[in-house]
């Protein structure tokens, strides 16, 4: 890692010029310690989430409904792939390599998003997954767009405009499934019924309990604190789940006419401290399917190195031979 | 972990024929032919390009961010190089 310790002169002058202005940070100017940490844990957690989140949603590619739905899931799961590499890249830039990034992953000492530690037990999870999480991750993410550190914002503008097909398709799922017989608009509100408040957790703590938030804040990382996005999320999902015909799980969920707000029910925060500390339905399942994809990968790695090596020096790769 | 990590690569896409190739990005690769196929899988899953390079990122030779004044004073005070400087012919069409 190539971090400054010591601010040149006008270091710190100069980048707090740039925030004031809110214009951008680039990755060669200079910049504090501290959000070069913060930058790099968020992005490369960012990263990692996009790719254990490939998981939950290839466990459906092999039985999806149709070949069309399944054509769809399988473009759906390499865009998640294509959005970890976009942030893996983008990360690098503050100065870790890739090499460490993933060895933070495999290793366990990094984190990825909660959301994905929860098991897809039937085909409208998808659907669920579409229209809740990758919601209210684009909820998150837009904002992000206008991130300080310009290659997180730039990578972040480019998953955003992917995103919105992710929702649509989750969407286009449970209309489909609130079509159909009974037992299936049981499916479609079961997979709504679970994924809600998971879904609702993604924001984060109550601000309150966000201690780094306004600090971020301050830095233009974040532009809306935990709370303001997640009530944001709510506003949109209201209408859409009436179109839908699914309930929301929250009997306490209605509108505040004073606060122009809904005011929500009580979320259960323990749940979301038990996932984080490991102890979700389905941590130990996606560290292990983690760590054998990378050394199944291994060969392949290997293989591409090699020729390389012997394209760019051919008689010393003969004579090896 | 690799033996020895892959090169980084910055990739430039032709959005369509007439366009610059504009910078999208950057990927590892071990050589430049996976370079090129990783970046079409990568930055044109939706037709985003008709052209690609890739260009090695050590191959490419920077301004220095730190000394962005010295570097770039030339053209300040140097407003007769736009057209808006000049106002005498305003109101005269075609000018």
């Amino acid at each position: 890692m190539t971090t400054t310790t010591e601010a040149p002169p006008a270091g710190q002058a100069r980048f707090d010029e740039l925030i004031a202005a809110d214009s951008r940070i680039e990755p060669r100017d200079w910049m504090p310690d501290d959000y070069r940490r913060t930058l790099i844990r968020q992005m490369s957690q960012h990263a990692h989430s996009e790719i254990i989140g490939m998981q939950p949603e290839a466990n459906w590619i092999s039985r999806a409904p149709s070949l069309k739905r399944k054509a769809i899931l399988m473009a759906k799961v390499q865009d998640e792939a294509g959005h970890g590499l976009y942030l893996y890249s983008a990360t690098e830039t503050l100065g870790i390599t890739r090499d460490e990034l993933t060895e933070q992953l495999l290793a366990g000492r990094a984190k990825y998003s909660s959301i994905f530690n929860y098991p897809t037990l039937s085909w409208a999870d998808i659907g669920a997954i579409g229209w809740l999480v990758d919601g209210a991750a684009i909820c998150n993410q837009v904002p992000l767009c206008r991130c300080s550190y310009a290659p997180y914002g730039r990578a972040m503008v480019r998953i955003c405009k992917e995103e919105s097909f992710h929702q649509r398709q989750g969407f286009e799922i449970l209309l489909s499934l609130m079509h159909g017989t009974p037992e299936q608009q049981r499916m479609a509100q079961d997979a709504v019924d679970r994924w809600y408040w998971p879904s609702l957790m993604m924001f984060g703590p109550p601000d309150a309990d966000s201690p780094n938030s306004a600090r971020s804040m301050a830095w233009h990382i974040k532009r809306f604190s935990n709370d303001e996005l997640r009530q944001r999320f709510v506003a949109m999902l209201v209408p859409q789940a009436e179109a839908l015909g699914v309930t929301l799980p929250d009997p306490d969920l209605h509108w505040n006419e004073e606060r122009q707000a809904y005011d929500l029910g009580p979320i259960d925060w323990s749940e979301l401290q038990e996932v984080i500390a490991g102890r979700g339905p389905c941590n130990a399942q996606r560290m292990q399917r983690r760590r054998e994809a990378h050394e199944e990968g291994r060969w392949v790695r290997e293989a591409a190195a090699a020729y390389a090596a012997k394209r760019a020096h051919p008689e010393t790769a003969e004579a090896v031979a | 972990m690799n033996a020895e990590p892959w090169p980084l690569w910055e990739v430039f896409v032709r959005a369509s024929r007439g366009l610059s190739h504009v910078h999208v990005g950057s990927l590892h690769a071990p050589d430049e032919q996976l370079a090129l196929r990783n970046a079409r899988d990568l930055y044109t899953r939706r037709g985003e390009g008709v052209s690609i390079w890739v260009v090695r990122s050590d191959r490419i030779t920077a301004s220095d961010p730190d000394a962005k004044d010295a570097f770039f004073t030339s053209p300040e005070g140097k407003n007769f190089r736009h057209a808006t400087y000049y106002t005498a012919a305003e109101g005269v069409k075609h000018l």
